[in-house]
């Protein structure tokens, strides 16, 4: 629905691009954030995903050309993300956003990072428009751990009364 | 005068031709050539990566490099032999048609055809609307009729939509036995001349666009075969002066026909050598890359594909973010991340390959002038990108655990 939205607002249509087209499309260049993060990427990695004190989030669908798979480690008694870890399929874009959003939740509170929006994720790494959807699943993935997190505490606390 | 100029002309071509090759074989061989020119050692730095020293180039399905010999034939007519062919009354004229008629013969003679059935224009793109829209138009008040298929260029399926507009039905079918029915074939040579043997005779093909940078020859330029027993009658799509017979107005540029025919006859002679090599190249790439990776996967066919191009998936890792760490390789990709919209190439789609390893897919395209070293170092930076990538995809650790991927129920926008 959003890249139908998204679509629509670009106005591209029906117009595919037709033979495979060369990896630099002239209106496009990758911001220098965007080549770092791919070349250094930070906090790739897997938690384990029964552990209580993790919440993992997975976003995306890979025909669409993007999945994100970001992981959140929260302290129990403060409720502070202490350490964060991400997995991404999807064009560079979508790694270095998916590699920002780890590296701003940690150190954070759970509900502060739900404020993190996806304009400041896109505005930090200079994303064109077309790869705006990329800042989304971002920010989509951050809010799924979270939510992941919640629902494993949820389900752990009626066993314990 | 003349004479000066042509003298000075192999000068200003070696050093041309020097850069040609050095420039092919930067990435690939540490060692300074003995005369280095800036580009080949010097950082480049364009939208945002760096790269050092030009990239080796695998995307011949793009477009190829001018071939030093058709470059040869064509200087002079830039230089001293620049007359308009058209002009009847001059020495100027006279040479500059003969070289027309004789790049004509040339292109002819590659694919079987009569000199009379050759027309020039400025690449395959037009010939490919000429022939659509040229064909109909003509027989607008007979046939409606269109028949194409889903893999064709994008102009030749505009020229379709166009038609459509103006009351022309499409149909989606290929024939074989449209000769035997009276129905016009058109193909869009483009990619396939010089490269694999044709013959307009035993294929049947009553139209066929040419292209000229394709085969190692320059850009701006391609011929239209447009068949004479039986007619193939068309509407011109550019008014003027009624050059190329009425069919298609506008000066001839002698110098880009001569190297397009130079480039023809270039291929009718080195046809079979080509594909050797070039077949024993893509074994090689294929080979190379499949004994270090697994679940890769060549789209399209084995058996008919044209051995120059091939076509891979890696499965797990998306085309755009290897196509970024492949800065040292030019290569294409089909998929969605770098074309304007989010949709994967819709080629590989009708080629039938599965709507998420489409996001996966890398073009090489290899061609006369790549060499083995070429090869190596491109399986060796492959081999450590998609790994690399592999490390960070998501879908990869799934697969490995054995989840089946197809089963999850994706949370789509």
């Amino acid at each position: 629905m959003l890249r139908l939205a998204l679509k629509r607002s670009l106005r591209l249509g029906p117009a595919v691009s037709d033979t495979p087209s060369a990896a630099m499309v002239a209106s496009r260049g990758y911001h220098e954030r965007v080549v770092d993060h791919y070349n250094n990427p930070r906090n790739v990695g897997s938690f384990d995903k029964e552990d209580p004190n993790v919440g993992t989030g997975l976003v995306g669908a890979p025909a669409c050309g993007d999945v994100m798979k970001l992981q959140i480690k929260v302290d129990e008694d403060s409720g502070k993300i202490v350490d964060a870890c991400f997995k991404t399929f999807g064009c560079g874009s979508a790694i270095a956003s998916s590699s920002v959003a780890t590296e701003w939740v940690k150190g954070k509170q759970m509900e502060e990072v739900l404020t993190i929006k996806n304009t400041e994720i896109a505005k930090h790494l200079s994303l064109p428009p077309v790869k705006l959807h990329c800042s989304m699943l971002a920010e989509d993935a951050i809010k799924a751990a979270v939510k992941d997190y919640e629902l494993k505490k949820a389900k752990a606390a009626p066993k314990q009364e | 005068m003349a004479r000066n100029l042509i003298r000075r002309l192999p000068i200003l071509y070696q050093n041309h031709h020097h850069r040609l090759f050095s420039s092919a074989t930067a990435a690939v061989a540490p060692s300074p050539s003995p005369s280095p020119s800036p580009t080949d050692e010097e950082i480049v730095e364009m939208k945002g990566v760096k790269v050092s020293g030009r990239p080796l180039y695998m995307d011949m399905q793009a477009t190829t490099p001018v071939d030093p010999r058709v470059l040869d034939a064509m200087l002079p007519f830039y230089l001293s032999r620049f007359g308009n062919p058209h002009s009847r009354t001059h020495l100027y004229g006279w040479e500059s048609e003969a070289a027309v008629e004789t790049a004509r013969a040339q292109v002819a003679s590659l694919i079987g055809a009569n000199p009379k059935e050759i027309f020039f224009t400025s690449g395959a793109t037009e010939c490919n609307n000429i022939s659509v829209k040229g064909v109909m138009r003509f027989y607008r008040d007979k046939k409606r009729h269109v028949i194409t298929t889903q893999t064709e260029h994008k102009c030749v399926l505009d020229s379709c939509r166009h038609l459509q507009q103006e009351g022309f039905e499409p149909l989606e079918e290929i024939g074989r036995i449209c000769r035997e029915k009276g129905v016009p074939f058109h193909t869009d040579g483009a990619q396939a001349l010089g490269k694999i043997p044709i013959d307009v005779e035993k294929m049947g093909i009553a139209l066929m666009s040419l292209s000229g940078h394709k085969i190692y020859g320059p850009k701006g330029v391609g011929a239209l075969y447009l068949r004479r027993r039986p007619r193939v009658r068309v509407e011109p799509q550019m008014s003027g002066g009624g050059q190329e017979r009425g069919i298609r107005s506008g000066t001839v540029p002698t110098p880009l026909v001569v190297g397009m025919g130079a480039a023809c006859e270039i291929a009718a002679k080195e046809m079979e050598y080509d594909t050797r090599r070039v077949t024993s190249l893509q074994e090689r790439l294929l080979n190379g890359i499949r004994s270090r990776l697994d679940e890769v996967v060549v789209n399209g066919s084995m058996e008919h594909r044209y051995p120059g191009n091939l076509n891979l998936s890696f499965a797990y890792v998306e085309g755009e973010s290897l196509l970024m760490g492949l800065k040292e390789v030019a290569v294409s990709s089909g998929s969605a991340c770098t074309s304007a919209s989010l949709e994967p190439s819709y080629v590989l789609r009708a080629l039938g390959v599965d709507e998420d390893m489409a996001h996966t897919s890398i073009r090489f395209g290899i061609g006369r002038f790549t060499t083995e070293a070429e090869i190596d170092r491109a399986i060796e930076l492959t081999v450590q990108q998609v790994e690399k990538l592999r490390n960070m995809s998501p879908l990869y650790e799934m697969a490995k655990a054995g989840i089946d991927l197809k089963s999850i129920q994706w949370a789509q926008h």
